[in-house]
């Protein structure tokens, strides 16, 4: 897991640091932040220390109807040996109180031009994506008409050159081999490749190609959301294939299960172009048109008048 | 399941070439193999997996083997990143 540390942040959203620079290189442990209205109110009981504290208008403008000693003791309290630092937004005057408490527990005091839910909706969505829950994957990730497909299967199955052939589609290639994959929010799987071997392909007998270079920077994505999971096997006599799509196989992924495809390699199957239509009718039945489905209940009305004649 | 921690030993680490030499031993056997840095988990048998963890000297990594050669495959991979 990478540490993020305070200094990211001020490098990521050019944040001014006013004081307490001994503390750029605190580690912040949680995605949530805090703001300290109560603590400025007295009530230090259930102080989050441990997250970033945000102080916007309200929590600032708080501070003048205090008396000089109280906003000394709470500025001192505020700052902990774990706080990761105080973000002040709006370009807020910082008060000297909270600048001395800063320098002296060495917590970083820094300032954003922005307004405060503006604010804390940046900072959430960095810290979330830097903590979101990861793994890696073996297979190759792809884009085909904008569905993320991760396709799995055994070493030597063909994966790479199926990938290879999709992007000679006209399809982007996201990773090869060795995919990353970040859990998002409840539901999104963001999938990326290792930066060592970002748009790079293995081929057999060929060795490591570059697909930017060779097909140019419309045949590759730096990232993307993984929909769609195809697992190659070789074909098997004794096992059953999904004949119909009436049944979603899902595969977990961290917390998320997504459709998952099997498809039988063998000579002669044009493996990229099935891709290419799994990819679509998936796209289809998520616009809500399901032919499996729409194809059985046909049958089943078939079914259904024909036992009525035969009742007549 | 059978899995070994060791210390790279070969000076130049897993460069371009010995990666490829040590998939080429890992795919000899029908067994998963797994390679382990730093919390990072790789096919084995994966060029393109083993060379993007950037395995170097003196690092330690886990070897994980599952299958009915799984003992095999581990020694003779162990061997590799032991020796040379």
């Amino acid at each position: 897991m990478i540490k993020v540390r305070t200094k990211d942040l001020i490098e990521r959203f050019d944040l001014e640091l006013v004081a307490g620079k001994d503390g750029v290189h605190r580690e912040i442990v949680t995605s949530d932040i805090s703001r300290p209205g109560m603590e400025m109110a007295g009530y230090f009981t259930h102080y989050p220390k441990e997250r970033l504290q945000l102080m916007g208008r309200t929590e600032l403008m708080f501070l003048y109807d205090l008396q000089v000693d109280e906003i000394k003791d709470r500025m001192e309290k505020l700052c902990t040996d774990v706080t990761p630092g105080i973000v002040i937004t709006r370009g807020l005057d910082v008060p000297k109180a909270l600048i001395e408490a800063a320098d002296h527990a060495g917590v970083p005091v820094m300032r954003s031009p922005y307004k405060t839910t503006r604010v804390i909706s940046r900072l959430t969505n960095f810290l979330e994506t830097k903590f979101a829950p990861s793994t890696a994957l073996h297979g190759v990730l792809v884009d085909v008409y904008g569905v993320g497909v991760l396709i799995t299967g055994k070493s030597g199955i063909g994966k790479s050159e199926t990938a290879l052939e999709l992007v000679k589609r006209g399809h982007r290639l996201v990773a090869d081999d060795n995919v990353e994959i970040r859990q998002e929010d409840y539901d999104t799987l963001i999938g990326n490749p290792p930066n060592l071997i970002e748009h790079l392909l293995e081929i057999r007998g060929l060795g490591i190609i570059n697909v930017m270079t060779l097909f140019g920077a419309g045949a590759v994505r730096n990232y993307k959301r993984i929909s769609l999971v195809v697992n190659l096997e070789t074909w098997d006599e004794h096992k059953l294939y999904d004949r119909l799509g009436l049944d979603e196989d899902t595969m977990q992924i961290i917390d998320v299960h997504l459709p998952k495809a099997t498809i039988p390699v063998r000579p002669g199957r044009n493996v990229s172009v099935i891709i290419e239509v799994a990819a679509m009718n998936f796209r289809l039945k998520r616009m809500g048109v399901n032919t499996a489905e729409e194809f059985s209940e046909r049958l089943n009305s078939m079914i259904g008048d024909v036992d009525k004649k035969e009742i007549e | 399941m059978v899995e070994k921690e060791l210390t790279v030993k070969m000076e130049t680490g897993l460069q371009a070439r010995p990666a490829a030499k040590f998939v080429q031993e890992a795919n000899r056997f029908s067994a998963d193999v797994f390679l382990e840095k730093e919390g990072k988990r790789v096919n084995a048998k994966s060029i393109m997996g083993v060379m993007s963890l950037a395995i170097g000297s003196n690092e330690v990594i886990k070897l994980q083997a599952d299958g009915p050669d799984a003992q095999q495959a581990l020694d003779s991979l162990v061997s590799f990143i032991e020796e040379e």
